[in-house]
């Protein structure tokens, strides 16, 4: 994969160093965030709503760039990225929302296809990888269905399928199982789980209380745009 | 970019065309109402221009000669009329052949009403009839004509006539016609584009989710663009050959229908002699359109 050149040795998968971001609109969504995430970490960011864990997010994926700070993620320093570049790294790291956000008009089999295909990997492989993580996630019966004759939970493990089949070293859940019952929201923990355990780093924000602390991993809490509470196999601590 | 790359890119710019379905049927029939109203109009301009350039080739200055002048006398007229750069052809015309003329003129019915004339006995005068290289000259070789008075003392030239008035009028509103109808092509050309442009950023609007997708899963810019070129310019071709083809058989059947009667006594140009000026035009308008459409809409969603 092309993310491989010029990587330097990497010491933490993600990292923030005095992180600060200023919207334009004069809100103070991050205000001196520093964390460092090692890979093969599960990590779970939780905080009230407006508390600055989406900001959080882009900022990893590079949908948002910080007002001040360093962040390097697989050891790229993505704060000070050129325009040019940003479709090279963002290929090593694997996006998942709350909304799917599948192409309606494309099968389950495209709408994973199609982050290989833009890329430009060759069609044989992409066959063949297609099929691995559709395997993966359970839904290789499903393939040529369209994201509306597809449950939600089905939804949500084509859209982990898409991100996954690049091999993202990170995967930044935003919400994975917001729009979930309790049941289906289950598997898709356990489908994360399973990525996780095969090596890739997944940080997710989550209202969910139950899932953090039934599923135990690391916490980061932010409030105010500051990280309030970082534990290992900490627990979800809010009451909403 | 590889060959396959390429192939891709067309590829999915074609099934982006059906995939939309009625956005791009909206696209095309934008081009097409936008282009047709451009060929039309270029249609109507040709042809004023075409019988504006009849008309004005058509305009002759008849130098009436005076009754008492001898031959040498009109051939120095003549030679002095032919000295003069502007003036591309002279014609005499015989006080005989002038009432022959005349006569045809009348047609029969005027027979008994000119029966007492003959060449003896012709009231007409010699007449040079001069025509000039440019039309709009005419009036300043008149007056140079009838200054050549000054030169003799017989005054050989009884009578310079060119239709004057009208004749400038006739080169005022040609000249109208051809200024407006530029400034009407350029213009409407101009709202073309912006129209179409607009339907196709509407379009885009409609997609600005699955290029966000695109983004995020690590496409670069040139990778999205191209489907978006290759479908903007399919679209721009699909509508300029629609619209070629409506004008087509509207023009030929207006022609047919005008040619048949004579009354109306003017004939259109030929379809055959413009369709490849003005169906390369429309062409080339509606590719560009939608390329420049797609191109410029979708800039501002890769900003992400």
């Amino acid at each position: 994969m092309r993310t491989s050149h010029n990587r330097e040795v990497v010491e933490f998968m993600i990292e923030m160093q005095d992180v600060w971001k200023t919207y334009p609109n004069g809100t103070n969504a991050l205000q001196g965030v520093s964390v460092k995430i090692d890979s093969n970490e599960f990590v779970y960011v939780v905080g009230p709503s407006g508390a600055g864990k989406s900001t959080f997010m882009k900022l990893i994926y590079r949908e948002e760039t910080p007002t001040k700070g360093q962040i390097s993620v697989g050891g790229f320093n993505i704060g000070k990225l050129k325009p040019r570049k940003i479709p090279y790294v963002r290929r090593n790291i694997g996006v998942v929302f709350q909304d799917f956000r599948l192409l309606p008009k494309m099968t389950a089999y495209e709408n994973v296809a199609f982050a290989m295909d833009v890329i430009e990997a060759p069609k044989k492989i992409i066959k063949k990888r297609v099929n691995e993580v559709l395997d993966l996630v359970g839904l290789r019966a499903k393939a040529n269905r369209e994201p509306s004759q597809l449950s939600g939970g089905e939804q949500q493990r084509i859209a982990i399928a898409r991100a996954i089949v690049n091999n993202p070293s990170v995967i930044v859940a935003d919400e994975p199982t917001g729009n979930l019952d309790p049941e289906t929201s289950w598997g898709i923990m356990q489908l994360l789980d399973e990525i996780n355990f095969r090596g890739t780093t997944i940080v997710m924000a989550t209202h969910n209380r139950d899932i953090v602390n039934k599923m135990r991993k690391r916490v980061l809490a932010i409030e105010h745009g500051q990280i309030v509470r970082d534990q290992q196999r900490g627990e979800y601590g809010y009451e909403f | 970019m590889n060959f396959r790359t390429f192939l891709r890119h067309v590829r999915e710019g074609f099934k982006n065309v059906f995939r939309n379905g009625w956005m791009s049927v909206a696209s095309v029939t934008s081009i097409v109402v936008s282009l047709f109203v451009l060929g039309v109009f270029i249609l109507l301009v040709l042809n004023v221009n075409s019988i504006a350039d009849k008309a004005d080739s058509q305009v002759q200055i008849n130098v009436h000669l005076a009754l008492n002048i001898d031959q040498s006398m009109i051939d120095t007229v003549r030679n002095e009329i032919g000295a003069m750069p502007e003036v591309s052809k002279i014609e005499f015309i015989s006080k005989e052949q002038g009432l022959k003329e005349f006569r045809e003129d009348m047609g029969p019915d005027a027979a008994e009403l000119l029966e007492g004339f003959d060449v003896d006995n012709n009231p007409l005068p010699d007449k040079l009839l001069v025509e000039v290289i440019q039309p709009t000259t005419v009036p300043f070789v008149a007056e140079k004509i009838e200054a050549l008075n000054e030169n003799h003392p017989e005054q050989p030239i009884y009578k310079v006539n060119y239709g004057k008035g009208s004749v400038e009028t006739l080169f005022k509103i040609t000249r109208a016609v051809r200024n407006i109808g530029l400034i009407f092509v350029a213009g409407l050309a101009l709202i073309s584009m912006f129209l179409i442009s607009n339907t196709i950023r509407v379009t885009i609007l409609a997609r600005r989710k699955e290029i966000g997708i695109m983004k995020l899963v690590g496409a670069t810019n040139y990778f999205i663009r191209w489907p978006f070129f290759v479908e903007g310019a399919l679209i721009g071709l699909v509508g300029s050959l629609v619209t070629s083809g409506i004008l087509y058989l509207g023009y030929t059947a207006l022609t047919n229908s005008v040619q048949g009667d004579p009354m109306l006594g003017l004939s259109l140009v030929p379809f055959a002699d413009i369709w490849l000026y003005l169906c390369g035009l429309l062409v080339g308008l509606g590719v560009l359109i939608g390329i420049w459409g797609s191109t410029v809409s979708i800039r501002k969603f890769l900003k992400v």
